[in-house]
Parts: C-alpha cells; sequence; structure tokens
C-alpha cells in the first residue's frame, strides 16, 4: 500500500485530535506528501483566506516511500498558504521526523484553527494529545527539541519545532526537525506560529507495513541504491564536498548572485566555498567542515557538519556555539555570504546556526540583508534606521542582523518581513530580488536562463527546487544544455517541474535525481503502491499537481503578471563572464512555455487542459 | 625549429582534483606559461588528470564538451577551471 491510510486531525482550537481514513482516490491521482496534502489543502481553505489567520490550516505529510527502504525515504513536507508569499506554501524536509510520522502510523497531520495558548502536539503511535507548551514558548528550536525529549524521558522522540522566529511571525520562518534540518521556505513557520503551535513530538514502533509486493520492493530499492552508489554525482561528489562545490563552478560561470545581484562574480567566492570548507584554518589548525551526515534512509549523504572557530568574534564569548553543528550547504552559503558581499566563512556559518537555532530561512533572510544593504549603500536607510553600519561586505553587520532578526528587536522586525515589504517600505520596491515576494536562491539567471523561468512560474514564489534546470544547464544532468539560451528551456522547466513534483510526492529527496530518473522511481513506487504506478500515471500526476497549484494561486489573486522576474534581471545586463551584456529573456520563454503548459495567453490552465488532468 | 611562442594562462582544479596541482599551491590556481596552440587536454594529460574525473571543463567559464578538449587552443589569459563529476542545489 504504501500509505497508512490514516490522517491525524488537529483542530487547536477546540483542542481535539480526530483519526480519519486517508481519501485513497486522491492518493492514486496525487500519491502522497506534497501532491496529497496540496490537494487536502486546496479542498479545506478559501483560497483567498490570511495565511496568519485561524482559518489557514497546516499541513504535515509523508509520502508512500517515507519511511521504507527506498534511499533517501525520510523526507517529510509542510504544506499550507504562505505568509511571505500569499502563494501555496510546500516545504519539504530531511532528517528522521518523517519517517517517525509513518512509524506511528499516520499518512499526514492537519492542523486547523488557532490554540487559545502555545501548545505542542505529541504522538507516540495511535495517541496523539495537545500538550501544554507555555514553559517552551520563547525557547529556541534546539532548546525546545532537548525540552521535550528530556521530559518525555525518551531520547528517541523526533520533534520538529519553531524557534522564536516562528512565535515573531518572522514571514520566512521555518519548522526544524532534527536540530539541522528545515522545512524551509515560504514561512511555513510563521504559520505554525500563528497558531500558537510550538511543535509536534513524535514517537512510532509499528515500522512500515502494507508493501504491496515486498519481494519486487526489495529488488527495486537495491537496484536503485546501485544506481546512486555507481553513479559518479551521488556516490561520491555530493557525499564528499556537499552542495557548497557549487560555489566556485557558479562564481566561475559568473551566475553567481553578488550584492543584491549588481554582479554576477564574487571575488572572494574561493573563501566561501566547500574547498575552503574543508582547509585548515591558520586560528586553529581545524578545518571548519567536520563530516557529512545523512537523514533517514539516505545512501548519499551530502549534508554538512562543521565547527566553527571558537575564537571569531561571533562566537568567542557563547560557549554554547563551539560545538559541531549543521554546517553550510551552497544556498545559505551564498545568500548569507555573496548575496552581501560578506566573504568571512566563520561569519557565515554563525548566522548558519543561528538561523537553525531560532528557525529561519536563510535563503530569504540573507538576501533580505542583501537589500538592507544596497539601501544602506544609496543612503536611504542609515545607520540612525538601522542601529548599526552596514556597508556590503560587513561580517559585523550580518553577525548583528541575524540576531536582531532571529530575536525581533530592532530594525529585525522589518528585516523578518521579507525584501518585497521592505523594499517597498523604503520606496525601492524594484531592489526586492523575489518573486511572488519569495527571495531568489544562488543562481543569477542571467548566466543560467532557464533558472529565470523557473523562477517566475515557480508556484512558490522564486525558488530552484521546483525545477532544478541548473542540472543541465551546469552540469550535463540528464543532458547538457547552453546556459546562455533561452531555445528549449520552455521545454525544459516543464519537464523539471512535473518530474519533481513526483519525487516530492513520494517521500524521497530530490537530489536522488542527479541519478536516478523517474524510471528509476516507478518501479519502487509501483511494488510500494496498491495500483498500476506505471510511467504515463507518474508523468500525468507530476503534471496534475503542477497545475492544481497554480490553479490555487490563481484564485488567491495571482495573475500572469506575477510571473515576473525584478527590473535588474530583465533590464540591466551582466558586467563580466560569459554572460556579459545579456539579461533574461523570459519575456522570449514565457509565451511558449504557457503554450505547451495548455494554459491561456493569461496563464490560466484551459479547460481542455483541467478536463485532461482531471482538474 | 623556430622558437615556440609563450602564452600566460590561469589553470585550475577544485574539489578532489585539487590534489593533481603542485604541493606549493596557493589555494585553486596556477598561473602557467604554456606554448601557443596548447590544447584543453594536453593540460589535463600534463597534470595527470583521470579523463573521467575531468567531467565539468570550463575556459573563462563556458563549458567545453568532452569531443572539444582536443582540438580546443587556449589563448593568451584564458582561465581553464576543471572539476570532478559534483552537484549541489
Amino acid at each position: 500500500m504504501g500509505w497508512n491510510r490514516k490522517v491525524l486531525r488537529v483542530d487547536l482550537t477546540a483542542g481535539t485530535c480526530k483519526e480519519e481514513p486517508l481519501n485513497m482516490q486522491w492518493a492514486q491521482d496525487y500519491l502522497g506528501s506534497r501532491g496529497l496534502a496540496t490537494k487536502y489543502l486546496v479542498s479545506e481553505i478559501d483560497p483567498k483566506v490570511d495565511p496568519l489567520s485561524a482559518d489557514n490550516k497546516m499541513i504535515m505529510a509523508t509520502g508512500p516511500l517515507t519511511g521504507t527502504m527506498a534511499s533517501t525515504g525520510g523526507r517529510y513536507t509542510v504544506v499550507t498558504k504562505g505568509p511571505l508569499t500569499g502563494a501555496i506554501a510546500c516545504s519539504n524536509s530531511g532528517g528522521f521526523f518523517g519517517a517517525e510520522m509513518k512509524f506511528a502510523g499516520w499518512d499526514m497531520i492537519i492542523f486547523e484553527g488557532k490554540s487559545p495558548k502555545p501548545v505542542y502536539l505529541f504522538v507516540e503511535n495511535d495517541k496523539a494529545e495537545l500538550r501544554d507548551a507555555g514553559h517552551l514558548w520563547g525557547k529556541s528550536c534546539w532548546d525546545t527539541e532537548e525540552t521535550i525529549k528530556h521530559e518525555l524521558q525518551d531520547p528517541l522522540v523526533r520533534v520538529s519545532s519553531i524557534g522564536v522566529a516562528g512565535e515573531n511571525q518572522v514571514l520566512f520562518a521555518c519548522v526544524v526537525n532534527d536540530l539541522h534540518r528545515a522545512a524551509g521556505r515560504s514561512g511555513v513557520g510563521a504559520v505554525m506560529g500563528s497558531k500558537n503551535l510550538k511543535a509536534v513530538a513524535l514517537r512510532g514502533t509499528k515500522g512500515v507495513s502494507g508493501i504491496k509486493d515486498f519481494r519486487a520492493f526489495m529488488k527495486a530499492t537495491t537496484d536503485a541504491k546501485k544506481v546512486l552508489a555507481d553513479n559518479a554525482v551521488t556516490g561520491q561528489g555530493l557525499p564528499t564536498y556537499g552542495t557548497q562545490v557549487l560555489m566556485n563552478v557558479i562564481n566561475e560561470m559568473g551566475a553567481l548572485p553578488t550584492r543584491n545581484h549588481r554582479d554576477v562574480q564574487f571575488e572572494d567566492a574561493g573563501k566561501i566555498s566547500a574547498e575552503a570548507m574543508a582547509e585548515k584554518r591558520p586560528s586553529d589548525g581545524k578545518s571548519q567542515l567536520v563530516t557529512n551526515a545523512a537523514c533517514f534512509g539516505c545512501t548519499i549523504a551530502c549534508g554538512r557538519i562543521s565547527e566553527i572557530d571558537k575564537g571569531h568574534f561571533t562566537v568567542k564569548n557563547s560557549p554554547k556555539y563551539w560545538g559541531a553543528s549543521g554546517g553550510l550547504e551552497y544556498e545559505a552559503a551564498w545568500a548569507l555570504g555573496a548575496a552581501n558581499g560578506v566573504g568571512d566563512l566563520e561569519a557565515l556559518q554563525y548566522a548558519n546556526m543561528i538561523c537553525n537555532e531560532q528557525g529561519m530561512d536563510p535563503i530569504s533572510f540573507g538576501a533580505t540583508v542583501g537589500a538592507v544593504m544596497e539601501l544602506y549603500d544609496m543612503g536611504v536607510i542609515t545607520k540612525d534606521i538601522l542601529g548599526i553600519e552596514a556597508p556590503f561586505g560587513s561580517a559585523e553587520a550580518l553577525a548583528k542582523m541575524v540576531e536582531m532578526t532571529a530575536m525581533g528587536e530592532g530594525f529585525g522586525k522589518e528585516i523578518g518581513q521579507g525584501s518585497k515589504r521592505l523594499c517597498t517600505k523604503f520606496g525601492h520596491p524594484e531592489l526586492s530580488m523575489s518573486v511572488k515576494g519569495q527571495e531568489f536562491p544562488a543562481y543569477d539567471s542571467r548566466g543560467i536562463q532557464g533558472m529565470g523561468l523557473t523562477y517566475a512560474t515557480s508556484n512558490r514564489g522564486a525558488c530552484h527546487l521546483r525545477s532544478y534546470t541548473v542540472a543541465s544547464e551546469v552540469l550535463g544532468i540528464p543532458v547538457k544544455t547552453d546556459p546562455l539560451t533561452t531555445e528549449g528551456k520552455p521545454e525544459l522547466v516543464k519537464a523539471f517541474q512535473d518530474a519533481t513534483a513526483v519525487f516530492d510526492s513520494a517521500g524521497i529527496c530530490v537530489f536522488t535525481s542527479f541519478a536516478w530518473t523517474l524510471a528509476d522511481v516507478q518501479p519502487q513506487l509501483d511494488a510500494a503502491c496498491e495500483g498500476e504506478w506505471t510511467m504515463d500515471k507518474l508523468n500525468e500526476v507530476g503534471e496534475r499537481i503542477w497545475n492544481m497549484e497554480r490553479m490555487f494561486n490563481n484564485a488567491a489573486g495571482f495573475t500572469a503578471k506575477d510571473d515576473n522576474l525584478p527590473p535588474r534581471l530583465t533590464t540591466e545586463p551582466a558586467k563580466v563572464g560569459p554572460a556579459k551584456g545579456l539579461v533574461n529573456g523570459l519575456a522570449t520563454m514565457l509565451p511558449e512555455y504557457y503554450r505547451i503548459r495548455g494554459w491561456t495567453p493569461e496563464g490560466e490552465p484551459t479547460t481542455e487542459t483541467t478536463a485532461r488532468l482531471g482538474l | 625549429m623556430s622558437a615556440q611562442l609563450k602564452m600566460k594562462i590561469a589553470f585550475k582544479l577544485f574539489a578532489s582534483l585539487t590534489d593533481y596541482l603542485p604541493a606549493d599551491r596557493k589555494g585553486n590556481r596556477l598561473e602557467l606559461e604554456v606554448d601557443e596552440g596548447t590544447t584543453v587536454a594536453d593540460l589535463i594529460r600534463r597534470y595527470n588528470v583521470p579523463e573521467k574525473s575531468a567531467h565539468l571543463v570550463l575556459v573563462n567559464g563556458v563549458f567545453i564538451p568532452p569531443s572539444e578538449r582536443i582540438r580546443h587552443r587556449l589563448q593568451a589569459g584564458d582561465e581553464l577551471a576543471i572539476w570532478p563529476p559534483i552537484a549541489g542545489g
């Protein structure tokens, strides 16, 4: 079956927890996790609901492969209407929390309403109850997890929680599990905070049962693991250097957004790269990188565990940050570093730790700091307003701003609104490097053209995890395409978008797709899940999920005008590198994208498209 | 035989390929004086980088497909950068 067939519905207003059967027809149509939880959400909420009101709902969901022997089968998803964007929000996390939900016998947990006081949900197999969290309110994610484990006297409880940022409804607050993993983007943590829900603690001892054909499943998962192990990227590249190895690659290509996208190359990229993390520091003779790490069931192990330099100005008086902790991934290192012109690797690790500790998305936080530094450089935001000096490149300013934002102090409250609201407030909306209110990740779309279309059409605002055409345009996976042309990119983006929706909905990590295609996932799903899971069906499910998300956004008030990029990327050419003289060719790509999607020129799925997909 | 003309280029090896640079290297970059007409494949061979490890090859940030490495002649001032199979995201 793959699914447990059980949904836990938690009414936070009434304080009740009820079991209900999973809609198995929807499971056939939307698979699980991202797809299935989104189907529940869009069926239950008004698309125009205020994301931070009691009428919004938040769903934590597993996929049919979550908790199984499938490699990377530990993912879970947080789905809600996002407060940063007003669009569908769907953030996906690894670690061990997702598998634990499956082991406790549940496929998903739907949270509705708003608790009158801080609570946390405790689930132990079939038993589910809301508990007082008054003593946890004001605590970090790290302290919350430790306190819950201590009071339950069970170190194996898995916890997802919000930190102070989520409590304060920072619009890019995330939900952190297992200390260093996060459902990171779109402000899902702010929704959790708005509901007075501090944490979810799970303990499951049932394992996974009901695999449709366990012999076929063992074979399919074993075969697929061999593909990952034999592939040079997933077998060697990612475990050794992690995602951070991209820093020098993307810089070399002239596609590393620098100083709020003013520049496309960062002179200190080498100092904040994977190679720098592995090099011994002169100060203490140790490298920042301690080891790699894996999430539940993962045979890639791309995660970074790092130790900051104890003598660095950010932590020399704070021993609690001296131990090994979650290390820099590429997107975080870019946003905290190149986006602000900061080339101090230790300062980036400090800011990254604060983001993990208090539950903030380092991409949106770092990119918003980039906008603040540009406004400071222009004299629009002054030291009097900010409380500190904040020129591009200031590690001191970065460190101070991460503390202020995490704890909701001073100007940190403005940063916590994200770059779109902040730049609009200070009269320069064009300086927010975002789409639909969500900040860009680490690829400049002047140098990687397909990413411009990816960002403009992403259903959750600017994001690389909805269609990672970097794989093709930079890395040659599955085939190499020219990053500097728009030709063929609409087809490429659509193919990546639909396939990624399936990977996400299965409960596995999208990083498997560096080695796997859907043809490697299909036998695993077909052996695990009831029904026939053919390639045709998977392709259709992916396309259906994409269109469902789009239709929710359209109903929420988004139009084709929102499939856009900031003017900097479409009018200010790259100054150096291979893309010198180029802007992003979105206007060329978008009409063709709508056409192959089966959408009208206004970006609405046609009746033929909705009928074909059963929407 | 006329004297071979020389030119300056930069040669960069990243990630695990760094080990193929001389021990006295600084960072990932070497400045080299090479014969005019030197190809990408010449330098890959000269530094004993295994062919299958030279996965991502960029000259001035532009991708050079494997089939063109043998005939792609470097120009003065070029930056040749090479990575093993890697990914990110």
